[in-house]
Formats: structure tokens, C-alpha cells, sequence
């Protein structure tokens, strides 16, 4: 070029400017779409859950006009809600109670133990997450009858821990990898048996680890569906995803008190994600990354 | 370095584990083959070897071949549309910018409410007369008669692959972005260095190093997909006229609504196996990918 050298520089400068101001824009742009196509859904259903039954019939207005609660008091009031939430509630919590109690050892003594044919063994583990549950789920409902655990919470649980161990010793495991072989070695030292080190050297420093797991282990089974329909009959046992699906109508679906519903299940999860989120990511990352 | 002493008994420790995916995992898998070569009929009493003669049937069904197209179609679509959106997304989040935390928390959102929620929330927005989906539709005047989403022949199982695909696609951008944060700055400074553009940049440093994350996704993906049965289960219950049902939701029919345990456990078993070929095969490629590198 046969500008002068300033101007050259000058308009390189501004180049560089235009061009930083411009990614800035397309970045916010992105994320605006983004969050949009991740939440407006949501949201949707939010506003859903608030309208009175007759705004539901008719767009627009877009946003409820009189707000209401009718729909969640619905929900509560004439449908055994409080039921269906109490049984998730117990069957995800005590689901992952056993899920940590089976598989927390199980994931130690992978590593830091040696298991004959642990190889073998972990690729077993593994193969057990990837199946298809439809391919179990009516010889399981045969076995669950022959124990006579039909509509209870111990079908739910017994099936749930088993198909949620995979993922807790997958992510267990990473993190007693993590910590160094020094401490069993130490441990040994002073006497304790592999069980005793388990317990008070490796477990409290691994506490994210299992907090994380538990974590997954509860959102999953809370969300939970082919099981809990096939294996529940009742409000006994019924779970959430069951009621929503099951939700009856006599002549419509009664949309607002599915929404509400809906609602009622979603915004816990939606603050347990906001604040647990680094968590969440660093342990099913975990096994992924290191292979 | 892992140690081994005599008073270990590392068995001990894995043996709950071990037997509860033998009696709850394992046991019901061989009863699975067990009963499709059987004519179980629980409420008839009939209880009988039929040997192989389910599978005959089976590759005589016209419904089980339209199953398998259903979630052929479903599995290529909706991986193909989560993990090329998902790349995307994972890249915008992975630059700087504030409140980086909470929105990746938000993106996530979708992820982590139940699959059944999220079908019934697509339902309520694809409704023919109330639903938002046609309302805006109208309104921007791009269409002029409401849709039948859920009711039309083609447009239902694509309605199903956008709830899909908005229900994992955070899935996606989770593997994909522990991906590219395992990518080195110090590469990113020796191409800024060099005089790069972003487009270049991506093409040879960025998307060579996290292909191993991406094909993990696709894998996984892929898995979950051919046996999809909530999503799709409520939000179109398979209709209409089966265009929309897929391998499971054939499978749940027969073994819980008809009645045919024998003949739902042989279609049980070819789901299984067609799964576990794909896997196989998958893992295959993976190994390839992660050997030229």
C-alpha cells in the first residue's frame, strides 16, 4: 500500500477494534439465543401454570392477565400430590443412600485395591449403564411380583440403584484415583485394615466426589419413568414422572394443572443446577476426559 | 502403584455391587431370552417353548420393520442436530464473558428436568388450538392454518426430534466443553502469534484436539437414542398410526399392553442386540480415531 505508515497503523488499530467490538456483539447474540431456546419452555410453562382456565384457551395475550395459583391448589388440594412427591422424594433419597453405601467401596477397592479381573469387571459395569432397560423391564416386573414388591417403594429402589451404580463408581472412582496411594500406604502403617483407611482417610477427602455422585444419583432417579410406570400401580408408589405422564382429564387435558405441576418439580431442580453447577460438570467430566 | 495384602479381600468390597447388577441386571437379561422362546400368556395360563418361532414372526412384522426405520431415523437426525448444536454452544460458553457460571448452569437446565416434563411441556406448546408454537406462527404470518403437529404423518416424529434434541443437546455441550477446556493456551497463543483467523484456528488446532470428546458424545448419544421410549412415548404415544413408535415403545406394547411377554421379550432381544452391535461397532471407530492421534 502507498499510505503513509500512520495511517496504515491508524486504520489496523481500528480494524482490531471494529473486529473485538464485533465478536462481543455475535457472542451476546449467541447467548441470548441460546438461553432463549434453553428456557423459554420452561418459562412457557411457568406462565402456563399461572393463567386462569379460560386466558388458557386464547393467545393473546401471551402473559396471564389476572396471575392465579388455582392450578397449583388444584394439584395439592383434590389430586394426591403430596403423595406422588413424598413417594420421589423417598424413593430418590433413599435410592441414593444405597447407591453411595454399594458402590462407594466398590469404586475404593477399584482404585486403590487390586480385584481379580477387574478389567473385566469394570467393562461389565459399564455395559450395564449402555443396555436398554426395555429389554429388562418385563423379566424384572416378573421377578418384582415373584417378591411381592409390586407398588412399593423397594422395586423402585432396588432398580434404580442398580442402574444408577454404574455411573456412581464411574464417577467414584475418578476421584479416589485422584488421591495419592501415599495415604493407604500410611494408613497401613499404622494399622488400619483397607475397610478402616476407606473409612477415615479416603472418604472425607473424596467428600465432593460424593456429593456429586449423590447429586446425579438423585436427578436421575427423581426423572426416572419406564420403572416407576411399569412397576407402580397406585399412589402407594407412584412417582412424579408417572403422575405428570398418567396426568387424567375428563373431557381436555387439564393443561394449567399439568403445568403447575410440572412447575412444583422443576424449580428445585432448576436451583439445585444454578448453585451445584461447577460440581456437576467437574464430576461427569471426570471419567470422560481421563478416559 | 496399587498394593495388595492378604487381609484385604478386595473382593468383599465389590461383591453388593457385583450381585445387584447380577440379580437385578444380569438374571432378568437371560430371563429375557428365556421367555422369547416361550408363548407366555400369564392371564390364559399358557406357558409354552415355542422355540424360535417369535423371531420368524418378527421378521414377517411390517410394524417391527417400521419401528426400526422409526428409530433409525430418530437416532441419525436427532444425534446429528445435538451434537452439531452442541459443538456450537459448547464453543460460545467456552469464551470469556460475565456471569459465565450461571448461564452455563441455565443451559444445562433442560438436562436435568424430567425427560416426562419436558415431553408434556412440547405437547402444550405444539397444541393445534392453544398451543404458543401455531399462535406465533400466525401471528408472524408464516403459516395461515394451524399445524397439526402431533397428528400429521411426517411432521410428528420431527416434533418429537426437536424435543429431543432440546432436551440433551445441554448433554452435548457438558462432554463437549470439558473437551475444550483439556485444549492448551499455549496453543491458542502460538496461532494468535502466527497471524491465524479464528475460522483457521478452529479447523486445525480446536477441532483436531477435541474430535475424542465429540465421537465420545456421539457415542453416547447414539446409545441413548436408539432406545428412546419417555420422550417420545408422551408426547405421541407412538401415533398417529405408528409413525412415531419406536423399538421401546413397540416392545412396552406388546410385553404390557397386549400381553405377549414371549413375543415382546424376542423384540426385547433384538433391540439388545441391534444396540450392542452399534456400540461394538461405534467403539470400533473410536479406537481408530483416538489411534491417528
Amino acid at each position: 500500500m502507498n499510505r503513509p505508515r500512520e495511517v496504515q497503523l491508524f486504520s489496523k488499530r481500528r480494524e482490531q477494534v471494529i473486529r473485538y467490538i464485533g465478536a462481543r456483539l455475535l457472542i451476546s447474540v449467541g447467548l441470548v439465543l441460546v438461553l432463549a431456546f434453553c428456557l423459554l419452555p420452561v418459562l412457557w410453562q411457568v406462565i402456563t401454570a399461572l393463567k386462569p382456565a379460560p386466558d388458557l384457551a386464547t393467545i393473546p395475550p401471551f402473559f396471564p392477565t389476572h396471575p392465579t395459583l388455582d392450578h397449583f391448589h388444584t394439584v395439592f388440594v383434590q389430586r394426591p400430590f403430596a403423595r406422588i412427591l413424598l413417594n420421589s422424594t423417598a424413593v430418590a433419597m433413599l435410592t441414593t443412600v444405597a447407591c453411595l453405601l454399594v458402590g462407594t467401596p466398590a469404586a475404593f477397592a477399584f482404585a486403590k485395591l487390586r480385584v481379580p479381573g477387574q478389567q473385566g469387571l469394570l467393562i461389565g459395569i459399564l455395559a450395564v449403564s449402555m443396555f436398554p432397560p426395555i429389554a429388562i423391564v418385563g423379566s424384572l416386573f416378573l421377578l418384582i411380583r415373584l417378591l411381592h414388591l409390586r407398588d412399593t417403594w423397594w422395586a423402585l429402589i432396588l432398580a434404580d440403584t442398580t442402574f444408577t451404580l454404574p455411573l456412581t463408581i464411574w464417577v467414584l472412582t475418578g476421584f479416589f484415583r485422584d488421591v495419592p496411594d501415599d495415604l493407604l500406604r500410611a494408613a497401613r502403617v499404622d494399622g488400619c485394615t483397607a475397610l478402616q483407611a476407606l473409612w477415615h482417610v479416603f472418604l472425607p477427602i473424596v467428600t465432593p466426589g460424593l456429593a456429586t455422585a449423590a447429586l446425579l444419583t438423585f436427578v436421575f432417579t427423581w426423572n426416572e419413568f419406564l420403572f416407576a410406570l411399569t412397576f407402580t400401580a397406585t399412589d402407594a408408589a407412584r412417582t412424579v414422572p408417572v403422575e405428570i405422564a398418567l396426568f387424567p382429564g375428563v373431557h381436555e387435558m387439564p393443561w394449567g394443572e399439568i403445568a403447575a405441576a410440572a412447575t412444583v418439580v422443576s424449580i428445585p431442580l432448576l436451583i439445585l443446577v444454578v448453585i451445584a453447577q461447577r460440581r456437576i460438570v467437574a464430576g461427569l467430566t471426570a471419567g470422560a476426559v481421563k478416559g | 502403584m496399587r498394593q495388595r495384602q492378604s487381609n484385604d479381600h478386595p473382593v468383599l468390597f465389590v461383591l453388593p455391587a457385583l450381585s445387584l447388577m447380577l440379580l437385578v441386571a444380569v438374571y432378568p437379561l437371560v430371563t429375557t431370552f428365556w421367555l422369547s422362546l416361550r408363548d407366555e400368556f400369564p392371564i390364559f395360563h399358557i406357558s409354552r417353548f415355542v422355540g424360535l418361532s417369535h423371531y420368524v414372526t418378527l421378521w414377517n412384522d411390517p410394524r417391527f420393520w417400521q419401528s426400526l426405520a422409526n428409530t433409525a431415523y430418530f437416532t441419525t437426525v436427532s444425534v446429528f442436530a445435538e451434537v452439531t448444536l452442541g459443538l456450537g454452544v459448547a464453543l460460545l460458553l467456552h469464551q470469556t464473558f460475565p456471569a459465565r457460571g450461571l448461564i452455563r448452569g441455565l443451559v444445562l437446565m433442560p438436562w436435568f428436568i424430567p425427560t416426562v416434563v419436558a415431553a408434556r411441556l412440547w405437547e402444550w406448546i405444539y397444541h393445534p388450538h392453544f398451543g404458543v408454537l401455531n399462535a406465533l406462527l400466525l401471528y408472524s404470518g408464516l403459516i395461515t392454518t394451524e399445524l397439526n403437529w402431533l397428528g400429521h404423518p411426517t411432521l410428528t416424529l420431527h416434533a418429537a426430534i426437536v424435543a429431543d434434541v432440546w432436551k440433551t443437546m445441554p448433554f452435548a455441550v457438558l462432554l463437549i466443553l470439558a473437551g475444550l477446556q483439556t485444549v492448551p493456551d499455549d496453543l491458542y497463543r502460538a496461532t494468535r502469534v502466527d497471524g491465524a483467523t479464528a475460522v483457521q484456528t478452529f479447523w486445525h488446532i480446536t477441532l483436531p484436539w477435541i474430535i475424542p470428546a465429540v465421537s465420545i458424545t456421539v457415542v453416547f448419544r447414539t446409545l441413548d437414542a436408539l432406545r428412546v421410549f419417555d420422550v417420545v412415548y408422551v408426547l405421541t404415544g407412538g401415533g398417529p398410526a405408528n409413525t412415531t413408535e419406536t423399538l421401546s415403545i413397540y416392545t412396552y406394547r406388546l410385553s404390557f399392553q397386549t400381553l405377549e411377554f414371549g413375543y415382546g421379550a424376542a423384540l426385547a432381544v433384538v433391540t439388545f442386540m441391534i444396540i450392542l452391535v452399534v456400540s461394538l461397532f461405534l467403539q470400533f471407530l473410536l479406537r481408530l480415531v483416538s489411534a491417528e492421534r
